[in-house]
């Protein structure tokens, strides 16, 4: 056994291997263990798949987002104009909420990831673009583009699971505080700014002792900094251009953050949270394959369906799973490549975990509420001998 | 600066404007209206060498850059962005600007050879029209001199150039005449160029005009297998180890002129990169030039041959999807590890996970 932690946590952790072997085999056979060849071929497809779609990149990608710039613009313009018009007041904060939707999903998190880099323009670069929210653009791309993109949905790695608030998968073990599992989900979603912001921090580390001061400060001078100019531009500098309609549109650009708010936070939550998606632990990621990874990516993220203009004002994350695979290949090819991954997975029996809003949010939903009280302990199947054996050899 | 632009220029209106900046909403109106940003609009292009048979065509581009442009001193470099027809990609190369040193705001010109290999040149020279809107850096470089009309020294100047090479020097040499460098000065500066044949020198008629005149600028054209020569520099410049001078040129000129002027401090000098050469494997040498370390290529990513020596980048994923690890490469030839495509481009922005040196290869780390 490879593992460096203390004794106690890694005879903890190898129960929990065995037992989540277990489930995945007996209760889902959907998702099969794939052997390691299997695993080595699907990794493959998937890799020509992304030279085939890396290939094909150009004009059209670049005039598509510069496109979306220039319309989120006009959304901006129009909504910051027509709070001079107290009449036009629902116009202007629609206008801005969609403006602040645009950017946040489709410009900010795609080009924060590098999906534009290669057209060389700095204004869509990834290490100089920094969007129009509380979080600073360096810690996100720490906290998310390495963080969560790299180690998604193991557990005890990828803080996005519940992000250190929640309870959001049966291994994490309960507690009382997890009563208000729902009561956190809804203020989070309210306050999905201000959360993702402050989640570089890791504040439960913080409170545990686990993280020292001096990497607070580190982390958190850019947070303070970013916080301020939005305040500073949302609360005081536009209201203050309205003049006497200040506290209108004061109001105005509230809701419209709150609108972004529940948006994001729901559209999010349903790339990782509805029912079947799978969990993994450090042990079944060590020395992880590339097929494996994809593999992982794949059984940890599920997508929503819907419209062409829904996927747009999604940021196309309504295809978590190709966001997930390929998270560097502009996000306007995800629908065509969920076509090919899908075929691909109903060759190799894995499931690939979509539906429609409803259904997605119904099923997150649910499991917030169950997972905010003790769940029975799952009776360790008896685990097949190889698994055993590769746990003791892992 | 006007009330407009200090307006635009302010904090309160960089705010309003995030995440894109105020100079992403001009642009709507009009691609000359920025605050930050340098473009130029191209207002004219003249073929400098019609009559050339067999060498690449070679043409002046006449740029009227936005008010942001802050001016150059004689001798720098621009960087030139430009999106290629059906294609999305900026290509960014740096260019000697060749007229005399300009003022903010003031037109400047390029003076470009379409090299086969080099795809900007060749669509500036050849496809680029009046009226086309490039990106701009400001000014950089400090292949500049420091003589100035205003305080008249008796410094000997020495230029040495050969090729694509003269565009810097002729902005200097501009520069000197247009500031009042004339006979009554009594300066003297001496003038060596090297070129490929009298048909395809550039700038010919203006040269001759220069010889010509009252100025005491001596010029010395050289074409064809006439190289450099230490004896010939030493027999027009008795002193020249201790005679400020300024060489630009391809590679091999610079190495002999470097060679006459051993470990002289007065010689100051700009060269062309010369192509990089792909080996197809790993051979070479690796150096990381702002640590100053290096080692044999072992073929492996540029993040492990940079940890291999112990040197500590910044990095993420360790797979290329977190771009954590983005440093210039400034030479030579990388192989993505993911697709297996090869890239030469000097100056190039690379994921050191992904990339693995083909050959020799610098990074900017």
């Amino acid at each position: 056994m490879t593992i460096t932690d203390i004794p106690t946590q890694a005879q903890k952790t190898a129960q929990k291997t065995t037992k989540k072997k277990a489930t995945v085999a007996a209760s889902d056979p959907k998702n099969p263990n794939l052997t390691p060849e299997q695993l080595e071929e699907f990794g493959t497809e998937l890799d020509a798949l992304r030279q085939r779609v890396l290939g094909k990149l150009g004009k059209d990608d670049a005039d598509y987002i510069r496109m979306i710039v220039k319309r989120q613009q006009q959304f901006e313009i129009a909504g910051r104009a027509l709070f001079y018009l107290p009449p036009a007041w629902p116009l202007a904060v629609a206008a801005l909420s969609v403006s602040k939707i645009l950017e946040n999903m489709e410009i900010g998190h795609n080009v924060m990831h590098g999906q534009y880099d290669w057209m060389g323009d700095p204004k869509l670069n990834s290490r100089i673009y920094d969007w129009d929210t509380m979080a600073p653009g360096e810690n996100w791309k720490y906290g998310h583009n390495y963080i969560h993109h790299t180690y998604t949905n193991i557990l005890g790695k990828d803080r996005d699971i519940g992000y250190g608030i929640l309870r959001m998968d049966e291994d994490q073990k309960w507690r009382p505080y997890y009563l208000g599992n729902p009561l956190y989900a809804f203020l989070l979603m309210m306050l999905f700014e201000e959360g993702v912001a402050v989640h570089d921090l890791e504040v439960d580390r913080i409170l545990s002792g686990e993280r020292t001061w001096e990497e607070t400060k580190k982390v958190g001078k850019p947070i303070v900094k970013k916080v301020g100019k939005q305040v500073f531009k949302d609360y005081l500098l536009f209201p203050a251009l309205t003049g006497p309609l200040f506290l209108s549109t004061l109001t105005g650009n509230a809701v419209a953050n709150v609108v972004r708010n529940i948006w994001t936070f729901n559209i999010i939550f349903c790339g990782h949270f509805p029912a079947g998606v799978a969990t993994f632990t450090e042990e079944e990621c060590e020395n992880e394959s590339r097929g494996h990874w994809y593999y992982r990516q794949l059984l940890g993220s599920a997508n929503i369906t819907g419209s062409k203009l829904f996927h747009i004002m999604s940021g196309n994350l309504s295809h978590q799973i190709e966001h997930h695979l390929f998270p560097d290949i502009p996000a306007r090819r995800y629908p065509e490549l969920s076509v090919e991954v899908r075929a691909l997975c109903e060759k190799y029996g894995i499931e690939y975990n979509t539906g429609g809003l409803g259904k997605q949010l119904f099923s997150v939903a649910k499991k917030i509420v169950k997972l905010s009280f003790p769940t029975p302990k799952r009776t360790p199947a008896p685990a097949p001998a190889a698994a055993s054996d590769d746990v003791v050899a892992a | 600066m006007t009330l407009t632009t200090k307006l635009l220029g302010s904090r309160a209106v960089a705010a309003m404007t995030s995440p894109h900046g105020v100079d992403r909403y001009l642009e709507m109106f009009n691609p000359m209206w920025v605050v930050t940003e340098v473009r130029a609009r191209v207002v004219d292009i003249q073929r400098e060498n019609p009559a050339a048979q067999g060498s690449a065509p070679v043409a002046t581009i006449t740029l009227q850059p936005t008010s942001t442009w802050r001016g150059h001193r004689a001798g720098q470099y621009v960087q030139v962005g430009v999106e290629l027809p059906g294609s999305a990609r900026r290509m960014t190369r740096c260019f000697s600007i060749s007229s005399a040193a300009s003022l903010p705001g003031e037109r400047i010109t390029l003076t470009i050879r379409a090299n086969d290999e080099g795809q900007v040149s060749k669509f500036l020279v050849n496809e680029a029209k009046v009226g086309q809107m490039l990106h701009l850096s400001q000014a950089d470089g400090d292949f500049t001199i420091h003589e100035s009309a205003a305080t008249p020294t008796a410094n000997h100047l020495v230029m040495i150039s050969g090729g694509s090479g003269i565009t810097p020097v002729m902005s200097q040499i501009r520069t000197l005449l247009r500031d009042g460098y004339d006979g009554r000065a009594n300066r003297k500066v001496t003038f060596i160029h090297f070129a490929r044949s009298p048909e395809d020198q550039i700038f010919a008629d203006e040269l001759a005009a220069i010889a010509e005149g009252d100025n005491h600028i001596d010029v010395h054209l050289r074409y064809g297998d006439a190289t450099f020569s230490e004896f010939e520099l030493r027999r027009l410049i008795p002193d020249f180890r201790n005679t400020d001078t300024w060489a630009c040129g391809p590679g091999g000129l610079i190495e002999l002129v470097k060679e006459a002027y051993g470990d002289s401090p007065r010689l100051r000098v700009e060269f062309f990169k010369p192509p990089a050469v792909s080996l197809g494997s790993a051979e070479g040498s690796v150096s990381f030039t702002r640590a100053g370390a290096s080692a044999e290529n072992t073929g492996a990513s540029l993040l492990e041959q940079a940890e291999a020596l112990g040197l500590k980048p910044e990095f993420g994923c360790r797979m290329g999807i977190c771009f954590s690890c983005v440093k210039t490469k400034t030479d030579g030839t990388v192989r993505n590890i993911l697709t297996g495509e090869e890239s030469s481009l000097p100056d190039e922005e690379v994921r050191l996970c992904v990339s693995a040196p083909v050959g020799d290869c610098s990074v900017d780390l």
